[in-house]
């Protein structure tokens, strides 16, 4: 299994430690796992995107141009990446202010209302594991007891209590994904 | 099975200096390389180890506080990023001058000048080829992951003490932004005033006993049939580093006509360069030198007669390639694919530039 995936929105949305998260249920299902963040000035405020590679095998580039799946949740990230999706991969979207859809047909499309989902939960900051939870329910290449697992990990102690609130987060994110 | 950790190049770094024994870190903050005294910070290694951590007041400041550890014999290091690391070469020449162990990490970024915070390969020339004045030479390791930059600590600081000589860990903004899983190794204990003084009582200035003469620590020798001895000794030194410190890897080289020589974050690129090559028939190779200084020459030497093209892949305007030139001295046409300014190149577009070059 290899899996090389963009994640990538607006600074401030969790795009960083959800690719994070995945990267440690990675680990703790004992795979290879790269996170590689852009760094820029980006981060300031501006757009924001990681790029995430889980695989049974040594990873040689963690740089790509090419991805299996590309979750976008911004109109700047659609524009940069939706061409970056390799034929008959995954692009997932959160509609709230996508104003271009995207228009592949060789490529799975599916959407996540994650914002009206996160504001349904009363939860701004579960916005991130909703998006996750879409991902996993299109590609289970991480168990939810790994993914669990992994936020224990990049959590700090004083917020292991959030574990539950984020697991129900990823589980609304599995039910509302819809393919398109 | 030691735990695997989710961890940037940078963090891997702190880590590894608290865990190898290092005695004392000196910095200035500057990215891409700030989580290194971040991750110190959080660690707070003086309340276990003992280990000094401080913020210095400027990055010339940092490396002369490594230089007064370094003649205590204690295991100190510094780290910064490209114009950070222009602001300590001075310093590391007289470090070079004066035989001082030190640890320098480099994380590049783009120049010259304050250039971007974006990936470089650019201080190629300045850290194998001097940086600072004068006819020395830094032992230099590049890292290709977040396990390099940890294990090159531990190695850096064995080397030079080895040769009492600076050692430079060259990564960039890839290595040292990118999270990786690490593996911890087993914890070395900070050294003793015992263990330092059997260790470097020839030459550190660690008190003086009644049975020695006085160790004096200087890079200065105002006559010059002096200096020069001096010189002729620090080349032997640099001689025995280049029979013995080599360090490198291959990658399908044993049947390849064509080779990409790269180092650090660009290696792990053209691993996907050489498979893509591969896919349509072509007998590429990867060699992947692991010290920058010494250079892996021999084994790009005995590669030459099988090879139709070498090309070197840096995120600079070409500087390894003119080794690589020296090396193969006109037996193989030597070609170059590069970017700068920050901008790091995908698999595709290194294979599509391979291609051209060999048609």
């Amino acid at each position: 299994m290899k899996e090389e995936i963009i994640i990538a929105g607006f600074g401030g949305q969790g795009v960083l430690s959800m690719g994070k998260i995945l990267a440690y249920g990675g680990i703790m299902q004992d795979q290879e796992v790269t996170w590689m963040p852009s760094y820029g000035p980006e981060m300031r405020g501006g757009t924001c995107n990681v790029s995430v590679i889980l695989s049974d095998n040594k990873i040689s580039s963690p740089i790509l141009s090419r991805f299996d799946t590309a979750i976008i949740l911004n109109q700047q990230s659609m524009d940069k990446f939706e061409n970056q999706v390799k034929p008959g991969g995954l692009l997932i979207y959160d509609p709230n202010g996508i104003t271009r859809h995207p228009q592949r047909k060789d490529i799975t499309i599916c959407r996540i209302a994650a914002v009206d989902e996160a504001a349904k939960l009363g939860n701004a900051k579960a916005y991130n594991m909703i998006i996750l939870g879409a991902f996993l329910k299109k590609k289970p290449i991480v168990t939810m007891e790994n993914v669990l697992k992994g936020l224990k990990k990049s959590l700090p102690v004083r917020h292991h209590n959030l574990i539950p609130m984020n697991e129900q987060a990823i589980t609304v994110g599995m039910n509302a994904v819809e393919d398109i | 099975m030691a735990e695997k950790i989710l961890m940037k190049g940078n963090e891997a770094i702190a880590y590894a200096a608290i865990n190898c024994g290092c005695d004392g870190y000196f910095g200035y903050p500057i990215t891409p390389q700030s989580e290194v005294m971040e991750t110190l910070m959080k660690e707070k290694p003086w309340e276990t180890t003992g280990m000094v951590v401080l913020q210095a007041e400027s990055e010339t400041s940092s490396i002369n506080m490594v230089y007064g550890g370094a003649c205590c014999g204690k295991k100190v290091m510094t780290s910064s990023s490209s114009p950070g690391i222009s602001l300590m070469c001075e310093g590391i020449s007289y470090l070079a001058g004066a035989e001082l162990p030190c640890l320098v990490v480099n994380v590049m970024r783009g120049g010259p000048g304050l250039g971007t915070i974006q990936p470089s390969q650019g201080d190629y020339f300045q850290t194998t080829k001097g940086g600072g004045h004068g006819d020395y030479r830094n032992i230099v390791l590049a890292p290709a992951s977040a396990q390099d930059m940890y294990d090159f600590v531990d190695l850096g600081f064995e080397l030079a003490f080895k040769y009492r000589n600076p050692a430079i860990i060259l990564g960039d903004g890839v290595i040292g932004q990118m999270m990786e899983k690490v593996e911890l190794r087993p914890a070395k204990a900070r050294r003793t005033d015992e263990e330092i003084k059997k260790l470097c009582a020839s030459w550190a200035t660690i008190g003086k006993t009644a049975d020695r003469k006085a160790n004096t620590i200087t890079s200065l020798a105002l006559e010059a049939d002096v200096q020069e001895r001096f010189n002729i000794k620090l080349q032997k030194k640099y001689a025995e580093i280049e029979a013995n410190e080599v360090r490198y890897s291959t990658y399908k080289t044993e049947d390849a006509e064509h080779l990409i020589v790269a180092f650090g974050c660009m290696s792990r690129i053209c691993e996907n360069v050489v498979e893509l090559a591969r896919e349509q028939g072509i007998k590429l190779g990867l060699l992947r030198p692991i010290t920058l200084f010494p250079y892996p020459k021999a084994a790009i030497d005995a590669l030459v007669p099988q090879l139709k093209s070498i090309m070197s892949v840096e995120l600079n305007a070409g500087q390894m390639i003119e080794d690589i030139r020296l090396i193969s001295n006109g037996r193989v046409p030597v070609n170059f694919y590069g970017r700068q300014g920050g901008m790091v190149p995908s698999p595709e577009e290194i294979f599509e530039a391979f291609i051209k070059t060999i048609k």
